[in-house]
């Protein structure tokens, strides 16, 4: 399969704005490659660097070091040539506030130069069916996120573009919003435009994505499908266990005996276990407790999830 | 060069849009202005016949550079310290120096609109004491000109380096002297009373704009020496589109 975007050893470091402050490293030699048609997802917290990335393949930050490439072309080198092969949807509002609905999506694509006729055509088609046609005279102001948002969409993809970037498209979107949004985005993958989305939300990643690049402070952690993610967390269940005064050692080796446990990490007040089945686990894990006099507060059973993953490869959870 | 036009066609269709708004912000001053000092005192006698004349170049530099520079600065300062708004047109195919020179043309082509507007509604309002002989066509195109671009350029500078909570100070601050020392409402070779300040004034670009326009549409009347009006003129320019464009790609590029 043909490679669409290439990125490797990305580095970036924001320059301090003022005297006072300090240097930013957004990107720490950040790697993956996208083939043509795929949906590629990256997935991190705030501020892992997934905004920069977007930033530097959509021409709009220069990187410090590395290389980044839109089919083949170097995005730093010729980044007219690379805006007129991908779209974008920026994570902020950026509709052109001056104008109607209608008037941002033919001029965006009258900016790519798309045919009077055929941009007339597109735009009517677009606000069709992203349901904005009744609101297709008005400006934007006032808006719904989810209204546009949509239309966000419409105008990245009027200039029919080969690679459709978006920043976190669901933030702010109530959870109907979404469900349709990310019909959306399936199906516009399916009629096999290649898509590049950012999110923290692991669920999103987990439904949409064919790939998934988890990332954190500018790295990739772990790059492969959402399922076979989820499949090298060690065991695939996570029991969490909220201990009182801390757990000692005994009472993790102890639990390590038991069966399915694949791995334990205790740190201060919070005992993970990873396991591969959860039958019977919790109840043996409290029965240790009870012998041992750790007092458990609180317990949690989850089942396998990119969630679960960030947490093992971290130590932190995606939303903090 | 499609995406230029396209950009300026965008750009276009919004000044065409807000006309209305556009032409009372650009006219109103200069009427007002042309009104009291150029119809009401004479009239009272307080002001000598001959002052219109000198008075019209400046209220049309006025309006011109004004207008070309507030076209420029006010949709920036917005854009990339708020809305963001301009990033769409950062995507369009084209490179961020060609944004940023059609930024500066629809800011010459608004302060055209402006000086089509002003310049015949002062003449009439004036026109009774007016007696203007042998206007210079070709330099005051010239004047023109180099004038709106001059200010447009000015303006990417201000829309470029002053952030939003601070756009009111600058006006204020800055366009107030500028204004004042603009050789508007007097003519700069009259300055020669009080030497210091007729070299002071040198710093300000508005000064060759005004005289400029006094060279053009009032050739007999006392003004700055051609030479120093177009060497001025062409290097603040110069200089303005430099900075303009370097700060321009700066914001727009991280």
């Amino acid at each position: 399969m043909e490679t669409v975007i290439t990125v490797r050893d990305l580095k970036k470091t924001f320059k301090p704005k003022s005297r006072k402050g300090v240097e930013v490293k957004a990107l720490d030699g950040i790697s993956f490659e996208v083939p043509r048609g795929e949906f590629f997802g990256l997935l991190g917290p705030n501020g892992a660097g997934k905004t920069t990335t977007i930033g530097i393949l959509t021409t709009r930050v220069l990187p410090t070091e590395g290389v980044a490439q839109i089919e083949g072309i170097d995005v730093a080198r010729d980044p007219v040539s690379v805006k007129r092969r991908i779209g974008v949807v920026p994570q902020v509002n950026n509709l052109d506030r001056a104008l109607t609905a209608k008037e941002i999506l033919l001029f965006h694509a009258e900016y790519f130069g798309v045919p009077k006729q055929e941009r007339e055509e597109r735009a009517h088609r677009l606000l069709e069916r992203f349901e904005l046609t009744e609101r297709a005279d008005e400006k934007i102001t006032g808006w719904s996120g989810g209204m546009a948002q949509r239309l966000k969409i419409g105008r990245a993809l009027m200039h029919d573009p080969a690679i459709l970037f978006l920043d976190e498209p669901t933030t702010g979107l109530d959870p109907q919003a979404r469900r349709a949004m990310w019909d959306l985005l399936t199906e516009l993958n399916q009629k096999g435009l290649t898509i590049l989305l950012t999110t923290h939300y692991m669920e999103e990643a987990d439904q949409l994505c064919s790939r998934t690049a988890i990332v954190d402070h500018g790295k990739v952690l772990a790059l492969d499908s959402p399922a076979q993610l989820k499949r090298s967390v060690p065991g695939g269940y996570l029991v969490e266990l909220q201990v009182r005064n801390g757990a000692n050692g005994s009472f993790a080796d102890a639990l390590q005996t038991l069966p399915g446990v694949v791995e334990i990490k205790s740190e201060n007040d919070r005992v993970r276990i990873y396991a591969d089945r959860v039958e019977g686990l919790l109840a043996n894990a409290m029965r240790l407790a009870g012998e041992q006099n750790v007092m458990v507060t609180d317990a949690h059973v989850s089942e396998p999830s990119l969630e679960n993953l960030f947490l093992h490869l971290t130590g932190r959870s995606l939303r903090e | 060069m499609t995406a230029f036009i396209a950009l300026l066609h965008r750009d276009l269709r919004v000044v065409r849009r807000e006309l209305l708004s556009f032409l009372l912000r650009v006219v109103l001053n200069p009427i007002l202005f042309t009104f009291i000092f150029g119809f009401v005192m004479p009239r009272m006698g307080i002001i000598q016949k001959g002052y219109t004349d000198m008075l019209l170049p400046g209220i049309l530099g006025l309006s011109m550079t004004l207008s070309s520079m507030q076209a420029v600065s006010l949709p920036l300062v917005i854009d990339f310290g708020w809305s963001k708004e301009i990033e769409d047109r950062l995507l369009a195919p084209i490179s961020i120096k060609g944004v940023a020179f059609e930024k500066i043309i629809v800011g010459v082509v608004q302060a055209i609109i402006a000086g089509i507007v002003v310049l015949p509604l002062a003449w009439l309002l004036m026109r009774v004491h007016l007696s203007l002989t042998g206007i210079d066509i070709v330099h005051f195109v010239l004047v023109a000109l180099l004038s709106s671009w001059l200010f447009a350029a000015f303006g990417m500078v201000i829309g470029t380096v002053v952030p939003p909570q601070q756009i009111s100070l600058i006006f204020t601050a800055l366009l107030s002297p500028m204004i004042f020392f603009g050789c508007a409402y007097y003519p700069w070779a009259a300055l020669h009373v009080v030497p210091w300040f007729q070299y002071l004034v040198l710093l300000n670009p508005l000064v060759y704009a005004n005289e400029g326009f006094r060279l053009a549409l009032t050739p007999n009347m006392p003004h700055m020496p051609l030479p120093l009006v177009y060497g001025a003129l062409v290097g603040f320019s110069a200089l303005f589109t430099w900075l303009g464009l370097r700060k321009f790609e700066s914001r727009a590029l991280d």
